[in-house]
């Protein structure tokens, strides 16, 4: 159960939400909740083809639609050009088609009226004349001569995006040759969607007199999405406003800048008008940016004990019509190199090749640190397949290879260094936790009655807080994060950064860590983000970034404060600032600790009785450029039972340990993990973007896109143990991502397991009870 | 995401309903639950010029019994059946909690279910293994149609346009006999339509004979289907492990399933096979149970 | 004119026939707790009481209202006091980034009114199942409707007491 907000020594403590008494009474400002005077709405015209040429727009039926105020298309655009857009990952896009289209769904036309039912009838009056063209929608189809090249407008004449690749290509071929045993696994995670409930939307407000254009947008970066409008547009920077309401949920869906939102930044600049666009569920699933479908093949070379010696990692990424994925610029496969994992290989090596098809853009990183959840996924599940080659259990082969506590920081051949981790500490409890034992027993009892019962472990290493600027830029600019904190005379905060919270409770958690520094409660601390005008520049939340980076800025510009806050205090106490001790809500004089001033008074003082010569106030800011990235970890256990009539599969229990370093608010790092949980669920059992051979999307929306219920998803159990960073300010880690970057391997090595004993290594995720019918059917094992 | 304009009628007579109805004609639609026309007028799919809704009109929301039969106005919604045991029908309640979702069983009618056609329709299922009869009406005729001559394709059935279905009748087993029941579906989620439905119904006399069967099923062929030949081979039968094996069999033959995203053709059919079984199982053990229940 | 009764109070705007519920209350009657999150009936942010029962306010026509009661979330805290389920939503960390709540809390508030008996994690997890989210793995959600529940009827026991 929660505490209240007004305790002091908030950190770690599970302190009731801020921001809830808003959200409870419906009173949350979500995008589509903000009314302008005069203003009007905007609908998409998308393409019924997935690859064809445009002969002919015409528009004039759309313009004589009660309503109607404007239209624009490819032409028009490119008259200003403004047709195409550059996207996070160096290449560009279109924002209307010209020429020709490239996937389902993509935007043609946009219309502008005074309704959104209008706008829509607009749309629908437009005339489109398509020449179809041939289709290309496998990868590997994409990268052989008899492909069509899809992209004309590129120098390269093919498909082929990108090659990337990290590590000792022969000295791992060399090892692989001499290791006595060897597995592969081909390992496909299929494209999937974000799907936050509320989809994307803005409304740009561009005011003639002014010339400013004020842009609400939900966005999870509203700094990034500036300097990107800045760009794109040619508006002075200073000029753009952007303002990220409350947003409902993101997981990556919000970082992009999407086509719609250039298209109703150039209509409100045209009309003079605020401009309202929001996408509808359809149009978020088939064209706001997907994740995964990436097609990965593993080989793994191990001793006969059980002790890995090389990894060797290949990989074709399906980025669909444009390359806008949104990795930090010289990662195009993002942080995929972790995917050594958790354990100690010597060697490894791992390439990427990015590849076009007549599929929609993207490739994010959906509740997840850029493709860690791919490489997550990818070595957990041959690691399962590796156990299952030397007959050992699942869980000792883990034990056996993981990085020991003492090797910490540890350097991965990959070349990560991670921070600290007690992999088989959190092993231990989660296997606690789980009776495994008691588990194995009743599962060979229940094998031998007949019944198909598997448990999955994951040991999973996350890679986190993007990052590093030495490292780390996303269209040059570099991955710090920023927090300002302003302490008013009362010794009431402000602080102001430069993330974009989407349900981690930021308005709460960030509060209790200023508190902490600052002696103070949660309630006196009031965090405000997602306002440019007012908040320092960031780079946003997404890749579970936002403690690791924002967060050690708020402990560093607390510090500050302090640091200052201890001169006035010695001013007040009349002793030397040497002579004045924290205790951790106020300062006190060294060895008369009755002589003694909170911080209040000190805020006071700070405006009103200074000591001589000193700057008032009681502000400061700082921009936290991280040494290292953090590396959360966990272990989770997954036991299913599979019915042998259906092929449904049952999870029985799931348990998650986690390991996210230090802890502020464990109630929200427990609602974090539930979520992240269940997103991974979804990605195991019933979730992936299909295509026909004409590029047609097959779930364009939640009657296909299939979000789990409260029926289907499995009552989560969880634990923590807590190796602090050594180089993040307060020692915490990151947790958003971890559960659903974990959790779907768990879910597969279970169901291999049930099905193992009839020689099973793989089944391809979402496992739906057809797929596992199948193999029941065929190892005559169906009922 | 919005529906091309209309016109919209809320008659609250059926003399008014059929009026309206006969003068728009292919042009209308009638307004039930609206679970189904809505979100395919909000994607466009369908575009009526004029809407009739029929929520007004009272007389369409009743349940009567007889000792024969009990008859439901079609607006009767499917939550009713969620929160309602007939013991002489208890297919009905089996049913209702698998369809759709608690929100949109609020809201959706069986009339409306019937009417749409959609092959995946549970009621669809359920209304043809109890040998359902449709009352259809216009402003100059009304009849009955048996529900196993009502459907004919996908989406599709015998409803002139300026027909109105009204009630839906249910025949009632002898008062002394046992009747059990299951509706069986798998769903990739709660608010999916089924893969494969199966709806099975049996009473049994006091030595244990069926005296009545009804197997009806869901998402394998063009409209939903009654697996009559499977009926045929329990009725006078006591539901041995033979007959039901025999039953199950004949069931999955008779179905006409498609592959697709869901499942081949063949695992439809074997979900039919397993499903009529499982059912009839269950519904023999209610039998042999039945003097252990609380009254 | 479409005239209803929201939250007990009589309003009444000029819309189109097609326009849905969901928009009237949202754009015509400014009630912005009501939210829209798909366009298949699939998700229930939409969700509010019409006449006492739960349902999906994108998939009625504002028009076919006419005359009857709705109940949104704007209406569940009476004279300042939080309505017990949004005291419990708010203790038990039953919501993240908030945009499905308005549509749980209103479906459990049906669930609470129709079913005073017991209730178990199970049914919960049934009545809540047309409303999806993606936050909280439902959890916490189920922890918050059970406390409510438990919350009442204290409540009610206090009455009979007294
Ligand atoms: C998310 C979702 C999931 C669903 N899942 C399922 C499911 O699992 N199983 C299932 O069976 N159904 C499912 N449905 C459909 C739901 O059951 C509908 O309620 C039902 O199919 C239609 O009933 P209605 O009263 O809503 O009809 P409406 O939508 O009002 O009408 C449907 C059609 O029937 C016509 N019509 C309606 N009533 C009459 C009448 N009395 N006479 C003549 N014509 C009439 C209408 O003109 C229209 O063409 C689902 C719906 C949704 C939105
Ligand atoms: S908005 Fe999704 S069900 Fe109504
Ligand atoms: S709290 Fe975000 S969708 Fe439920």
């Amino acid at each position: 159960m929660s505490i209240d907000i007004t305790e002091s020594r908030p950190l770690g403590k599970a302190v009731k939400r801020k921001e809830d008494p808003r959200f409870i009474r419906g009173q949350g400002r979500y995008l589509d909740d903000i009314v302008l005077p005069g203003m009007l709405y905007m609908a998409l015209l998308r393409s019924p083809y997935a690859h064809a040429r445009i002969k002919q727009i015409r528009t004039q039926g759309a313009l004589q639609v009660p309503g109607v105020k404007a239209v624009i298309t490819g032409e028009d655009l490119a008259a200003m050009n403004l047709a195409w857009m550059p996207t996070m990952a160096g290449d560009r896009q279109m924002v209307l088609a010209t020429g020709k289209v490239l996937f389902q769904y993509q935007e043609v036309a946009a219309v502008v009226a005074e309704s959104r039912e209008a706008a829509e009838d607009g749309a629908a009056a437009i005339e489109v004349d398509y020449e179809p063209l041939p289709v290309v929608v496998g990868p590997f189809f994409a990268l052989t001569d008899k492909a069509p090249v899809l992209r004309e407008d590129r120098e390269s004449k093919n498909n082929h995006i990108f090659h990337w690749e990290v590590g000792d290509k022969e000295a791992t071929q060399a090892q692989l040759n001499t290791s006595p045993v060897r597995v592969t696994e081909h390992i496909r995670m299929p494209r999937v969607h974000p799907a936050p409930i509320e989809p994307c939307g803005c409304i740009a407000d561009f005011q003639r007199s002014t010339g400013k254009l004020t842009w609400y947008v939900t966005s999870q970066a509203p700094h990034a999405h500036r300097t990107v409008l800045s760009m794109v547009s040619g508006l002075p920077e200073h000029m753009i406003h952007v303002i990220s309401p409350d947003v409902g949920g993101g997981f990556g869906n919000k970082v992009p800048v999407y086509p719609g939102y250039v298209c109703a930044v150039v209509m409100s600049l045209k009309l003079g008008k605020p401009i309202k666009w929001i996408e509808t569920r359809t149009e978020n699933i088939t064209t706001t940016n997907f994740a995964r479908d990436y097609h990965m093949s593993a080989e793994i070379g191990a001793t006969e004990d059980g002790r890995v010696m090389a990894l060797k990692v290949t990989t074709i990424a399906d980025h669909g019509a444009f390359d806008a994925a949104a990795d930090p610029s010289k990662f195009p496969a993002g942080l995929f190199s972790i995917v050594t994992g958790s354990y100690q290989f010597p060697v490894a090596f791992a390439e990427v090749d990015g590849v076009y098809t007549n599929k929609a853009p993207g490739g994010i990183a959906y509740r997840c640190s850029f493709r860690v959840t791919e490489a997550s996924f990818l070595i957990e599940r041959v690691m399962n397949t590796l156990a299952l080659k030397l007959n050992m259990d699942p869980a000792e082969l883990r034990r056996r290879n993981f990085v020991p506590p003492e090797a910490f920081p540890y350097l991965s051949p990959l070349g990560w260094t991670y921070d600290s981790g007690n992999y088989d500490k959190t092993l231990t409890r989660a296997l606690e936790m789980i009776d495994y034992q008691g588990l194995r027993e009743s599962q060979r009892k229940r094998r031998d009655r007949g019944e198909l019962v598997g448990i999955g472990i994951s040991t999973f290493t996350e890679i986190v807080g993007a990052g590093p600027s030495h490292t780390f830029d996303i269209m040059g600019i570099k991955m710090f994060d920023s927090c300002e904190i302003r302490v008013h005379p009362t010794g009431k905060v402000i602080a102001r950064l430069g993330t974009r919270h989407q349900g981690q409770g930021h308005e709460t958690t960030f509060a209790q860590l200023i508190a902490e520094e600052l002696g103070l409660s949660a309630a006196d601390v009031l965090i405000e983000e997602g306002d440019t005008d007012t908040a320092p520049y960031g780079l946003g939340t997404y890749a579970s970034r936002s403690t690791p980076t924002a967060g050690g800025a708020a402990a560093l510009a607390a510090r500050r404060i302090r640091s200052k806050a201890r001169q006035i205090a010695a001013h007040l106490l009349e002793v030397s600032p040497d002579d004045v001790e924290w205790d951790g809500t106020g300062f006190v004089a060294a060895g008369a600790s009755s002589r003694r001033v909170n911080m209040s008074d000190v805020a006071l003082a700070a405006y009103t009785n200074l000591p001589q010569g000193m700057e008032p106030g009681l502000e400061a800011t700082y921009y936290y450029d991280p040494p290292n990235l953090t590396f959360p970890n966990g272990a989770y256990i997954a036991v299913v039972s599979i019915d042998r009539g259906t092929g449904q599969v049952r999870v029985e229990r799931f348990v998650a340990v986690d390991d996210c370093g230090t802890v502020i608010n464990p109630m929200v790092v427990e609602g974090q993990v539930h979520g992240g949980l269940t997103e991974g669920f979804g990605i195991a059992f019933m979730q992936e973007i299909a295509f026909d051979e004409e590029g047609n999307n097959l779930s364009p929306n939640f009657m296909e896109y299939l979000v789990p219920t409260a029926v289907e998803t499995p009552k989560w159990e969880t634990d923590r143990t807590v190796t602090p960073s050594p180089h993040h300010p307060i020692g915490a880690k990151g947790v958003g991502e971890s559960p659903n970057v974990g959790s779907p391997a768990a879910f597969v090595n279970a169901v291999v397991d049930a099905l193992s004993p009839y020689g099973i290594t793989n089944v391809e995720i979402p496992l739906f009870p057809w797929k596992i019918w199948e193999i029941l059917k065929e190892k005559g094992l169906a009922m | 995401m919005f529906p091309y304009p209309f016109r919209y009628f809320a008659p609250t007579t059926p003399e008014e309903a059929f009026g309206v109805l006969e003068q728009y004609g292919d042009e209308a639609k009638i307004l039930a639950g609206g679970q189904s026309l809505l979100p395919m007028m909000k994607l466009r799919l369908a575009a009526p010029g004029v809407l009739i809704d029929i929520n007004g009109i009272s007389e369409w929301n009743r349940i009567t019994e007889d000792a024969h039969a009990l008859t439901q106005g079609s607006l009767i919604r499917h939550s009713h059946w969620e929160h309602t045991h007939h013991i002489r029908i208890p297919l009905l309640y089996e049913t209702a909690g698998h369809i759709a979702d608690p929100l949109v069983r609020n809201r959706g009618t069986v009339g409306g279910s019937l009417a749409h056609a959609d092959p995946a329709a549970d009621w669809g299922a359920s209304l043809l293994a109890l040998k359902a009869q449709v009352h259809v009406q216009s402003r100059v005729r009304e009849r009955w149609i048996a529900l196993r001559d009502f459907f004919i394709d996908t989406f599709v059935t015998v409803l002139e346009p300026q027909e109105i279905v009204t009630a839906i009748q249910i025949p009632l087993a002898s008062e002394t006999d046992f009747t059990g029941a299951r509706y069986l579906k798998l769903e990739r989620k709660v608010g999916d339509f089924a893969v494969v439905g199966v709806a099975v119904t049996c009473s049994f006399n006091d030595q244990g004979i069926v005296t009545e069967a009804g197997i009806g099923l869901a998402a394998v062929g063009a409209s939903p289907l009654s697996a009559s030949g499977a009926e045929s081979l329990l009725i006078n039968h006591p539901l041995t492990s033979e007959v039901i094996q025999e039953a199950a069999e004949r069931a999955a033959e008779e179905c006409d399933p498609q592959s697709d995203r869901r499942g081949s053709e063949e695992y439809k059919r074997a979900m039919v096979r397993v499903f009529v079984k499982r059912g009839l199982r269950a519904i023999q053990a209610d039998w042999e149970n039945r003097l252990k229940k609380p009254a | 004119m479409v005239r209803v009764t929201i939250n007990k109070e009589p309003r009444e705007a000029l819309v189109e026939p097609r326009t849905l519920l969901a928009y009237f209350i949202r754009d015509a009657l400014g009630l912005t707790g009501t939210h829209v999150g798909c366009d298949t009936t699939s998700c229930g942010a939409c969700t509010v009481l019409l006449d006492g029962v739960p349902v999906k306010s994108c998939t009625i026509l504002a028009i076919a209202v006419q005359g009857h009661e709705i109940e949104t979330v704007e209406g569940l805290e009476q004279e300042g006091v939080l309505h017990p389920l949004q005291q419990a939503f708010w203790d038990n960390h039953g919501l993240q980034c908030g945009f499905c709540t308005p549509g749980m809390l209103m479906t459990s508030k049906a669930l609470l009114q129709s079913s005073p008996g017991e209730l178990n994690e199970a049914d919960v997890r049934r009545a809540i199942s047309g409303n999806l989210c993606r936050c909280t793995g439902y959890v916490n959600i189920v922890k918050a409707v059970l406390a409510a529940r438990e919350r009442l009827r204290e409540a009610q026991e206090e009455v009979r007491t007294s």
